[in-house]
């Protein structure tokens, strides 16, 4: 069974929802990230979705794309990446580590070679922003071949009929943008996340995970109760941005994780 | 012969190049585009608005004008311009402008977007926009503002909203990733107005569909003027819309040699160029697959030409596919080599060519003087220089010297 599989079989079993956090691969830079990597699973994050940095991150609102640029002007790349991948899996074998980011570094590292590689290092999944259902050959096929899961992103704007074509052949949970927009923006009521999530479900038995304006403990407890995961990503990138030290960034990040942990865990008690 | 005027197939692609890699928000529309440009272009209504508007309101037919002292000059072929820089907003940009707003109409959007660097299309679509009493907001980079402000002005008298991108090198492709942002964000209202043969299928067919008004005129006039077809075509490529619509009508034409000119920069040893076909390897942005500047991690490298035009770091999937396929010859023009080609056309014809249809305009005057004198050589002349009086200006005192 997979890791996230077994996590979420985990926690639907403890009756709560899943911490899912998201933070940029090198930023501000690779030993501080790495530490802040390490320190993640203790501070409560379920499921780490680690970034992966590109120049044109066309999806993401201002904080992601800032995380984005210091970590390229960090010399960040894909091969850094894996490399703090396996790292990270030296200390832990237990928590999901699923990557996100843009189809164009790893279409230039080599679609083959990326999948041997990250299966090698431990990743459990992808989240590629820019790879459509329509292009599942390019990534999607060959991933899930490896065993790698494929985590899709349903949207505001996947209607009945869209839906269908979406959820095929993703695996692993399905992440619902609950806003059409840029991440980072704005945040959807929980009576549309209440409907949404009640839609997905009688479109897949996948665990759902809603993201996108979740910035405070409160909030992710609210969303935890309707999901059966809550994903966090700008609110932490932001600890980084204001850090005045790499140390500060770790405890910033690391303390937030550890508040919205809290807030996860207690939210159907 | 099997056609090379077919494509792209049912999921966008051209050979291995196009397809549509954007965010999943945005799928939907985008399908609903595709079927709505399929049953536009089968509609006999449209056809005939898109024609009124051709004609009353952007001017056409352009010119197709022999350069009788620029040929003179050269003393080889037979040089013809195609005057798209007489057109209404001084460029080809509007011939898809028109098109896109009426197709925008048709799906019941009330907000335009678009992106724009030397704001020729900026200005195209703040003027078909304030034409149908639509929103309009225009993204463009900060770099591009700065080396065009009197099309910013421009934008604005139009009605439009100009939005600083300040992201990157604040250049075109910087205010391409704006306006996906803006798309994503307000998906159910917004049509976005893309101004080249770039991006998510269905927009590199449909703009090449709404530009090749210019090969089909353009093979009209040499008929009606030559009695025959032209024997090559030159034109400039930043993203490719101009060249396209000049091509696309003579892509099944084995005996008109085909000619795409990028933009070099300092040239392309230096690194600094706009030249993706020249100097880069395919890859995925904005939506399709195609040849990109980027380093060996795969990031994107920002482009550099001296017209803003020219300076993005991809070119339309159709072109990297007829490069793949060597139908079409790529070359490419320095900056320099684009400013000397500028002034003289100034001085011999009296007509102002934009700084990127001068990169054209060079590659004609180092193939015109080989070639004999019944060869009919047509370079779209797609947008006048106005715009880059600053730009010009800046290096005129270094040009004078090599007059």
């Amino acid at each position: 069974m997979s890791r996230l599989q077994t996590r979420f079989d985990e926690l639907n079993q403890q009756n709560r929802a899943a911490l899912v956090t998201f933070v940029t691969a090198g930023d501000p830079d690779y030993a501080t990230s790495l530490a802040i990597l390490k320190g993640l699973p203790e501070a409560g994050a379920d499921v780490i979705e680690l970034g992966m940095p590109f120049t044109d991150p066309m999806a993401d609102g201002p904080a992601i794309q800032l995380a984005n640029i210091r970590a390229l002007a960090a010399r960040q790349n894909l091969t850094k990446t894996l490399q703090m991948v396996r790292e990270f899996r030296e200390g832990n074998q237990t928590t999901p580590l699923v990557l996100m980011g843009y189809f164009n570094p790893i279409h230039k590292y080599g679609v083959e070679r990326f999948v041997a590689d990250a299966r090698d290092a431990g990743v459990d999944g992808l989240i590629v922003v820019d790879l459509p259902p329509e292009h599942n050959p390019d990534l999607c096929h060959p991933a899930q071949a490896a065993g790698i899961d494929f985590i899709r992103l349903t949207t505001p704007t996947s209607d009945d009929k869209r839906l269908p074509t979406v959820l095929e052949g993703s695996s692993g949970f399905v992440y619902y943008v609950s806003v059409a927009g840029v991440t980072g923006a704005g945040s959807a009521t929980l009576e549309h996340i209440e409907q949404a999530v009640a839609r997905l479900k009688r479109h897949t038995a996948l665990p759902v995970c809603i993201g996108f304006g979740i910035r405070t403990p409160e909030h992710a407890a609210t969303v935890a109760r309707l999901a059966d995961g809550v994903v966090v990503g700008s609110a932490l990138v932001d600890r980084i941005a204001s850090a005045g030290s790499t140390d500060e960034a770790v405890e910033g990040v690391l303390d937030l994780c550890r508040e919205l942990s809290a807030g996860v865990r207690g939210a159907r008690q | 012969m099997t056609s090379l005027r077919t494509g792209p197939d049912a999921t966008g692609l051209f050979g291995h190049f196009g397809g549509q890699y954007v965010a999943e928000t945005l799928m939907p529309l985008i399908h609903e585009l595709a079927a709505e440009y399929e049953k536009a272009k089968t509609d006999p209504a449209f056809a005939k608005e898109l024609a009124y508007f051709q004609r009353d309101y952007v001017g056409r037919p352009s010119p197709l004008y022999f350069a009788e002292r620029l040929t003179e000059h050269c003393g080889g072929a037979k040089i013809y311009l195609k005057r798209e820089e007489l057109n209404h907003t001084g460029a080809h940009k509007i011939n898809n402008c028109i098109g896109q707003i009426l197709l925008a109409k048709r799906m019941g959007k009330r907000r335009i977007i678009a992106e724009t660097g030397a704001g020729m299309h900026g200005v195209a679509t703040a003027t078909v926009a304030a034409r149908f009493g639509m929103q309009c907001v225009i993204f463009m980079g900060t770099t591009d503002i700065d080396r065009q402000q009197a099309n910013v002005f421009r934008m604005k008298l139009l009605g439009a909203e100009v939005i600083p991108v300040t992201a990157g090198t604040g250049t075109l492709k910087d205010a391409m990733n704006e306006a996906l942002r803006d798309w994503v964000t307000n998906v159910e209202t917004t049509f976005y107005l893309i101004g080249t043969v770039a991006g998510p299928h269905p927009y590199p067919a449909m703009v090449r569909d709404f530009q090749a008004v210019i090969g089909t005129e353009t093979r009209d006039q040499m008929m009606a003027q030559e009695g025959r077809l032209p024997d090559s075509l030159v034109a400039c490529i930043g993203g490719g819309s101009n060249a396209m619509g000049l091509f696309h009508p003579f892509l099944d034409e084995a005996s008109v040699k085909i000619i795409g000119v990028e933009a070099a920069g300092h040239g392309i040893e230096t690194g600094q160029h706009a030249a993706s076909l020249n100097g880069g390897v395919p890859g995925v942005l904005h939506g399709n697959r195609t040849f990109l500047l980027q380093d060996e991690d795969g990031q994107i490298i920002d482009a550099h030409s001296i017209s803003a035009g020219l300076d993005y770091p991809g070119i339309g999937p159709e072109h990297a596919w007829l490069h793949d396929i060597g139908r079409v010859e790529y070359t490419s023009i320095t900056d320099q080599e684009a400013l000397k080609a500028f002034h003289t056309c100034c001085r011999l014809e009296g007509i102002i060519p934009a700084l990127e249809s001068s990169h054209a305009l060079a590659e004609v005057f180092k193939r015109a003087p080989t070639l004999s004198r019944d060869h009919l050589m047509v370079v779209n002349l797609s947008g006048r220089g106005d715009k880059d009086m600053q730009t010009v200006m800046h290096h005129f005192d270094e040009q004078e010297e090599h007059l």
